[in-house]
């Protein structure tokens, strides 16, 4: 269970408020105007970014003072989710040790997951010498390895084409329910909230709303998201 | 899947495996120590490099002293006293060796200078006696040339300043010859030393921070005469069998440079310290000087000069400042070398 | 998100190079005697910033077009020539003075040609032979500077431009002049500090007293002299220019955020015609200017290999030990500074550049009065040695690192964090790698710059302790021109060979 306990993002004259809670293996979507705070609002849950006020808790386990690395949670980037001068492999492998001091039981724990996202036998090339697909495959089958509890993605897949975008949120969705993980991901394409999430936070207006039923919502959207969408909705 | 990964950790451990060899090195450095006395000797580079008197010297003195002989360097007479000053009566050294007419007396009004009590060196063509030090060698201030490039080289200060004929000198701020022209100068011209300067000026290529870069730059072809000693030649006869460098003899005079030598007097080895200065000015040791210092030892040996030596000029007129008057002339005689050189 | 050993050891780095460059300096102006700065005193200012200033323009404007010509055309030999360039900037002053002389000299080919076509001879000595030499001697590191910046801007880039149909003129101005913005500045102030500092090339090009640099004027007031507070006053006007020149740049300096590419290799685009001719024509008067005294070197110095006595090797031998030291451990303290500088403390940018302010001469004489009451320093001679090189060499590292660890941080500091990336492991498995080609290449400058150094060890110098660069200076100074030529030989060649090894380590660990 994600707590935002009161949490405020102050940066010069931007302001974000949150104060809500986000049950166990819920899969959220986060929406918004560009510019509303987003992607803010997921740095600071992935501890890149430190509140101005209030806490962040994970089961009841205050996580506000906690750095990135060591916090319950995965998260996946627009781009640059890979060191392009590691193999594919040595990347996933970081998933299990950062210092990838790897024995070679890890190893096959790190092919096992390429091969289940479809990567079987790749794991000696480099971020290049593959396609935007592959190369977030690549990064899911780490975000399998590590096994974090809460996964944040921060729109990983706007760069792909619709059939890949599906297809990689299908992998998603099915691994997220593999490992049962809580996931809050941005977007800003109403589609991807009503395909993938159950819930969906709206941000605008200086406030992360407490997530409600994604249907519910794009069935009656208020003010401010009737606006994003436009005649859309 | 290898798990071998292309970073650089390899390079890493290079590195860590070269701390230790910097430890090595500084604890080789303090094994030098011996059981024999060791007497420290303080002196320029060139005296103790390979091809200096300072092997030779070393090894005569140490068959006969029981003990230990150690260089210790600088870069030249200046910088020599520089680092004598500098250790002051903490210094470890016991004797210095290398010192010249121009420096002796800021050395000996550091304090930290004993009395040598050797006699007068009996080959200078000045007389010279100093109870603090006692000469080891000297030589003649010259403008050297190729006899095969310039067939009448000007005979004077003044001729030299009248014709086109191109030289490179010395800076006086950072060179011994450098500052031995400037005093020949003086001497020779007095009051209107400056009118000289000016008008040397345009025959002047360039000023060099020492005197290996104004002898190379003359052995590349830079300019047809260089500011070195009436000795120069003899090294390119006797160790190069080339007979086309001479010294043109000037009609002034030829200004001089004695290289004395001095026991410290916070020395530990007093004794040891008064054999060397002995050996030193001695006929063994003198011996070794016209072929590794390329200058007259003070006191010509019983074998006389190395063949080769009569063939260099011998100016009739020798011109030095003493000490003191060196001293108390300095800095004025720079400075105005500097003011008729800049443009 | 830095670990707490990363930073403590940059505080000790930066506190070591403090007392080093300033520490030194005060030592050395605690025996004051007189506080007056003399008329020759400031006309030595006034040249340093003149000859200092034009050299650095000089530099810097020449290096654009080569390094361009180098990034974009590719031709046989490529590689070779892309490091021998590089050579000059590694070549002890003196010996760079002897190659010129043997091209620009009086009796060197260019004025052979020039007599040939009855024009008048061209001398070397005065303002422009100084700024001639400097140019030689630093136009090569500006040069790789401007190399590294546009090999750091990204293919996609040039895609992007390609694809909007921006031609050389559109391109230039949109992707190649900010970088030369960002990165041009930087470049010049390196290269005017390092003529601040010089000393051999002002005063033996120079023609005479009037080419005095302050240098100059420290050197006549330790060694001559002996006037340390003299020689601590020059110190302190050398430092408020140097640290005046660096603040102004820092100004200038745009740091320009080119985002990341996927380090695919991708040429810059190679626009042919009369853009093609003017490119050849640059690399072929570049190789002319920058090679061709090298080989005189080669030729001079090759008579007198086989007779060089036999403390040469043993000082060779030494000298290289030294360099390696002293390179990895300023690289070492480089990146431990920038790796500081890049999670936020600015402090440690400005200690790496500390040192390119301090005098060598006057840290050897500060460190020579504080060692001195512990015993003999010729036995701490080479120790010092590594020392005071690896704090010389410090400001390239920093300079070299500084850019590309920021771009490191700004591509993947979150990744990095977000996998918990942190400490040994972070350095292992991405600071060192995505830093490998300025890290080799700045190690490998450091080490050849550590062996053609000669100020400190002249200072402290026992028997055993002679370096190289003592050795060359010492055979020049027994007539021994031949053996000294030889000897500058066997030094340019294990310089470069240094030099030479460590960036293709490093370039290697970046093929990436």
């Amino acid at each position: 269970m994600l707590t935002l306990e009161r949490l405020e993002i102050v940066q010069d004259d931007f302001r974000l408020t949150a104060d809500w809670t986000l049950p166990m293996g819920a899969r959220a979507a986060v929406i918004g105007p560009s510019g509303a705070g987003k992607s803010t609002l997921l740095m600071a849950v992935a501890g890149f970014l430190a509140p101005t006020s209030g806490r962040i808790l994970w089961q009841g386990q205050d996580i506000t003072a906690i750095p990135p690395g060591k916090r319950p949670l995965s998260i996946l980037f627009q781009d640059q989710n890979l060191f392009p001068h590691l193999t594919i492999a040595q990347n996933v492998g970081l998933g299990l040790r950062p210092d990838l001091r790897l024995a070679s039981d890890d190893w096959r724990q790190v092919e096992g997951a390429l091969e289940r996202v479809g990567l079987g036998g790749m794991g000696g090339r480099k971020p290049a010498q593959l396609s935007g697909g592959q190369q977030g495959r690549a990064a899911l089958a780490r975000v399998l390895l590590r096994a974090r509890p809460l996964l944040l993605l921060d729109e990983p897949f706007a760069a792909l084409g619709p059939a890949l975008k599906a297809e990689m949120l299908g992998l998603l969705a099915e691994l997220a329910a593999a490992t049962g993980a809580t996931v809050l991901m941005v977007t800003h394409d109403p589609g991807d909230a009503r395909r993938f999430a159950d819930l969906t936070v709206l941000v605008a207006d200086g406030v992360a709303s407490p997530p409600v039923e994604t249907a519910a919502l794009f069935a009656d959207p208020p003010p401010a998201l009737r606006d994003y969408l436009g005649r859309e909705a | 899947m290898e798990s071998s990964i292309p970073t650089i950790p390899s390079q890493l451990e290079d590195m860590m495996k070269l701390f230790p060899l910097a430890a090595a090195l500084t604890c080789l450095a303090s094994m030098a120590q011996a059981e024999t006395p060791v007497l420290t000797v303080m002196t320029y580079d060139s005296f103790a490099s390979e091809w200096g008197p300072g092997p030779a010297i070393k090894k005569g003195f140490e068959a006969t002293c029981g003990c230990e002989v150690r260089f210790v360097t600088a870069g030249d007479g200046a910088a020599l006293l520089s680092r004598v000053k500098m250790e002051g009566a903490a210094s470890d050294g016991d004797v210095v060796v290398g010192l010249d007419t121009n420096l002796t007396a800021a050395a000996t009004a550091s304090g930290l200078f004993a009395p040598h009590g050797l006699p007068a060196a009996k080959s200078l063509p000045v007389t010279y006696d100093d109870p603090l030090f006692v000469p080891f060698d000297w030589g003649w201030f010259a403008f050297v040339y190729d006899k095969t490039k310039l067939a009448t080289p000007p005979k004077s200060l003044q001729e030299l300043a009248d014709s086109q004929v191109k030289v490179i000198i010395e800076d006086p701020r950072s060179s011994t010859p450098g500052l031995g022209l400037v005093m020949w100068v003086k001497q020779a011209y007095g009051d209107k030393a400056a009118d000289l300067w000016k008008g040397l000026a345009d025959n002047i290529v360039t000023v060099t921070p020492g005197w290996s870069e104004a002898y190379g730059m003359f052995l590349e072809g830079e300019a047809d005469m260089v500011l070195s000693y009436t000795t120069s030649p003899a090294y390119h006869l006797i160790a190069e069998k080339d007979d086309t460098k001479a010294a043109a003899p000037f009609a002034e005079g030829h200004y001089l440079q004695v290289e004395v030598a001095g026991k410290l007097a916070a020395t530990d080895q007093p004794a040891l310290a008064d054999q060397f200065l002995a050996y030193l000015v001695s006929d063994a040791g003198q011996a070794v000087i016209p072929e590794t210092n390329w200058m007259y030892p003070a006191n010509t040996p019983a074998v006389g000069l190395p063949a080769g030596f009569e063939t260099l000029i011998s100016p009739e007129k020798s011109l030095m400042f003493s000490s003191d008057e060196a001293g108390g002339l300095r800095d004025a005689a720079v400075a105005e070398w500097q003011a008729a050189l800049a443009r | 998100m830095a670990s707490g050993a990363r930073p403590l050891i940059a505080g000790a780095v930066a506190l070591l190079i403090v007392a080093l460059s300033l520490g030194s300096a005060t030592v050395t102006a605690l025996s004051a005697t007189s506080w007056q700065m003399t008329a020759a005193d400031w006309a030595a200012v006034r040249f340093t910033v003149v000859q200092s200033g034009l050299s650095a323009i000089a530099s810097t404007l020449l290096a654009v077009p080569l390094a361009r010509a180098m990034v974009r055309r590719r031709f046989w030999g490529r590689g070779l020539f892309l490091r021998l360039l590089a050579a000059p900037f590694l070549l002890p002053t003196i010996v760079a003075v002897l190659a010129l002389l043997a091209i620009f000299g009086r009796s060197g080919p260019v004025n052979a040609g020039l007599q040939v076509l009855g024009l008048p001879a061209l001398s070397i000595f005065g303002l422009h032979g100084v700024v001639l030499a400097h140019v030689f001697l630093n136009l090569p590191l500006a040069c790789r500077m401007l190399v590294h910046g546009w090999q750091a801007i990204p293919a996609e880039r040039f895609r992007l431009a390609e694809s909007l149909g921006m031609g050389p003129g559109p391109q230039f101005r949109h992707l190649e002049w900010p970088m030369i913005r960002a990165v041009a500045p930087g470049a010049a102030v390196l290269v005017f500090l390092l003529c601040l500092t010089s000393f051999a090339v002002a005063l033996t090009l120079g023609g005479g007293p009037a080419a005095s640099t302050v240098e100059l004027a420290i050197y006549q007031a330790l060694r001559f002299d002996f006037d340390p507070g003299r020689a601590g006053l020059l110190a302190a006007v050398q430092f408020t220019l140097c640290a005046g020149v660096t603040l102004v740049a820092m100004r200038l300096t745009r740091d320009e955020g080119f985002g990341a590419g996927l380090g695919r290799a991708h040429p810059v685009p190679a626009p042919g015609g009369w853009r093609l001719a003017v490119d050849a024509l640059v690399l072929g008067l570049g190789a002319l200017f920058l090679l061709s005294p090298l080989a005189a070197l080669l030729w001079r110095g090759v008579p007198g290999l086989a007779g060089l006595p036999s403390g040469v090797w043993v000082a060779a031998g030494r000298s290289l030990v030294v360099a390696v030291v002293s390179a990895v451990l300023a690289s070492a303290a480089g990146l431990a500074l920038v790796q500081a500088r890049v999670t936020g403390a600015r402090w440690a940018e400005l200690a790496g550049m500390l040192p390119l302010a301090a005098s060598g001469l006057v840290i050897g004489t500060g460190l020579f009065l504080v060692l001195r009451p512990f015993g003999a320093v010729e036995r701490l001679a080479l120790p010092v040695t590594v020392l005071v090189n690896a704090t010389l060499s410090l400001p390239f590292l920093v300079r070299l690192l500084l850019p590309e660890a920021r771009q490191v941080e700004a591509d993947y500091g979150r990744l990095a964090g977000s996998l918990g990336l942190v400490g040994m492991a972070r350095l292992r498995l991405l600071v060192l790698p995505r830093l490998a080609r300025p890290l080799g290449f700045g190690t490998g400058l450091s080490a050849a710059l550590s062996m053609g150094d000669l100020g400190v060890i002249a200072l402290f110098a026992g028997e055993r302790s002679v370096t190289l660069p003592l050795m060359v200076q010492r055979l020049a100074g027994a007539y021994r021109m031949e053996a000294a030529g030889a000897a500058a030989l066997v030094l340019v060649a294990l310089s470069f060979a240094l030099f030479w090894g460590f960036d293709r380590m490093g370039a290697r660990h970046a093929d990436a």
